[in-house]
């Protein structure tokens, strides 16, 4: 009945299995969504989706299948904010080049042409700008967009690495099979555990209890602590310049970390782990933390002897 | 045909929301709520049973939670102590067996609603471990070789706080929703379903002023429906006039009560600073 709709859903990768199909039809079957389209969108959207990151591909697709619209374009139009432009310029160019500003005619003269270099680029290669597109809505997304170093910084160096990179993430589009990837890094990273007994002695233990009333002659029960995996995990992730083409094996590191640690904390840095690291790279102009105030913690194991490091205004 | 679920005089469910349940409910399958804290996925189970009309069955899950206290624990200490003791008891393995939330729900006359709150809290093979239990709703109790089996099909209603990613074969036998952050205009429903007759003009000033602080960028922890629920509550005690929320200029540095919305040292310290840059420039 939906089978195209439900094809549609896993060309656009939407992670939906044939049981959860087979809920739609069941559902559909009970009259639950009576004759009203809304309804029937609210009910596949809660059979067919299980990751609130996935219902906007879900809205794209569902809006393709029924209500007959062209498929979206492809990439997104982002504006780029005037600053980032100017800034990127600020570091780019050297002293030299600062003073043909001059003779070039100023300023917003220059200003023009990098906009223009920019959306040439964005013109040439469709494969990144969809990249884009989809990664604000990745658990990863925070390799967002980074304008400085590689589309600038390239178009200067005019050694072409931007086409490359740009090819990468076109692939990375096609590739059907991360999670096989994710999967191999998951059972790697199983590896890690290390299994402690701490906390709340609650467990019988039986060798022990065995020993125990076997010395003394009476029952005598022996508790101990749970097992459990103790290793508390700290991900620094390096982001931006020449970390982009390793952006998808970043990005299944850290799917497969996030299911397999229950203790699991990750910052950005840039470069180098300099004094401040960040949790959003969207914002990571605006809300950055201490290095120090990550590290420490950390090392003390705990809150025992937090330090605070004022953060300057 | 059962009865629907279509909110209830306490409680605004949006139109999604309803189907869900509704879905969950007609089909026999758990539903899974997410969304963020103090949106209302603890109480949508008090009110779908009190809607329906059936008992609740409560069950908590902490850090520490095992899948098998879900549906029994044996208590072979208590054993122990009865044999030395020479109590007569002991002879009846079925004296010791502790029936646990899911097994109380199987066996319960009326269809129940059973909530597994905050399911994410729980070790990661804590929902695997119940894969089985809520698809068939039957297990097989190992002491007394008996299997439980459920009478009727409780509903399931299971909530989570994002904080850990649940498996794939435990998310293809739920239904899922996602509770958005209500919009201005339902968040004027729900206030009006909580405090009947409260001054609009208040209610109007103190949305306002809500909103604008969960737009701050920056904000550790944003404040939800229930703050705001518990703002008003104190608003109201405190005889608080609209005027003084209504201070746009941004004369005031801070509103009024505000430890019932900023919980946070942090966010108290941001927000003044805001507020404070605001003054700065408005003067």
């Amino acid at each position: 009945m939906f089978i195209d709709f439900f094809l549609a859903l896993r060309q656009a990768r939407l992670p939906v299995s044939l049981r959860e199909y087979l809920t739609l039809v069941e559902a559909m079957d009970t009259g639950i969504a009576a004759y009203s389209v809304d309804h029937f969108y609210y009910l596949s959207r809660s059979c067919l989706v299980k990751d609130e990151t996935n219902l906007d591909k879900f809205d794209l697709v569902f809006a393709t299948v029924f209500k007959g619209l062209e498929p979206p374009e492809e990439g997104e139009a982002v504006e780029i904010p005037e600053e980032w432009l100017r800034k990127v310029a600020e570091r780019e160019l050297s002293e030299e080049e600062k003073a043909l500003i001059g003779s070039l005619g100023g300023w917003d003269k220059l200003m023009e042409t990098l906009k223009q270099r920019l959306e040439e680029q964005r013109g040439r290669h469709q494969g990144g700008a969809k990249w884009i597109g989809t990664a604000g809505t990745s658990p990863f997304g925070a390799y967002g967009y980074n304008p400085e170093g590689i589309r600038i910084g390239q178009d200067k160096n005019r050694n072409n690495r931007a086409v490359k990179v740009w090819d990468k993430r076109e692939f990375r589009n096609l590739d059907g099979d991360v999670e096989l990837g994710t999967r191999n890094i998951k059972v790697a990273l199983r590896r890690l555990r290390r299994f402690a007994r701490e906390g709340a002695a609650d467990e019988l233990d039986l060798p022990g209890t065995i020993g125990a009333t076997a010395r003394r002659g009476y029952l005598d029960l022996q508790m101990v602590p749970e097992r459990h995996n103790a290793a508390k995990v700290l991900l620094f992730f390096d982001v931006g310049g020449s970390m982009e083409p390793h952006v998808k094996v970043c990005e299944e590191l850290f799917s497969a970390a996030r299911a397999e640690f229950k203790h699991l904390e990750y910052f950005y840095f840039h470069n180098c782990l300099y004094d401040r690291v960040w949790r959003d790279n969207r914002r990571r102009r605006s809300e950055t933390m201490a290095t120090w105030d990550v590290l420490l913690p950390a090392r003390l194991q705990g809150d025992l002897h937090r330090r605070r490091v004022d953060e300057p205004v | 045909m059962r009865k629907r679920f279509e909110g209830t005089d306490t409680y605004v469910v949006t139109e999604d929301l309803m189907v869900a349940v509704n879905a969950a409910v007609t089909l026999e399958r758990p539903l899974l709520v997410k969304g963020e804290p103090g949106t209302g996925k603890t109480i949508l189970a008090h009110e779908i049973a009190k809607a329906l009309g059936v008992p609740l069955i409560q069950w908590h899950i902490k850090s520490t939670t095992k899948a098998q206290q879900g549906l029994y624990e044996y208590d072979a200490v208590a054993r122990l102590r009865d044999s030395q003791l020479g109590d007569a008891r002991v002879h009846d393995i079925g004296n010791y067996i502790v029936k646990g939330r899911l097994w109380e729900g199987f066996t319960s006359d009326v269809r129940p609603v059973l909530l597994i709150d905050e399911i994410d809290k729980a070790d990661i093979e804590f929902p695997n471990d119940l894969l089985l239990e809520l698809d068939r709703m039957e297990f097989h109790v190992y002491e007394t070789k008996a299997t439980v089996t459920a009478r009727q099909r409780p509903i399931v209603v299971i909530t989570s706080n994002n904080e850990k990613e649940l498996p794939d074969a435990f998310l293809r036998r739920c239904f899922f929703h996602y509770i958005r952050f209500p919009d201005r205009e339902t968040m004027e429903r729900i206030v009006a379903v909580h405090y009947p007759g409260i001054h609009k003009r208040l209610v109007h000033d103190a949305l306002t002023v809500f909103f604008e602080i969960r737009d701050v960028p920056g904000m550790k922890k944003k404040p939800s429906t229930s703050e705001l629920l518990d703002w008003l509550k104190l608003l109201l005690a405190e005889d608080i006039p609209p005027e003084v929320l209504r201070a746009g200029d941004g004369r005031k540095l801070i509103p009024p009560l505000h430890g019932a919305l900023l919980k946070n040292e942090q966010d108290i310290h941001l927000f003044e600073r805001l507020a404070f840059l605001h003054r700065r420039e408005g003067s």
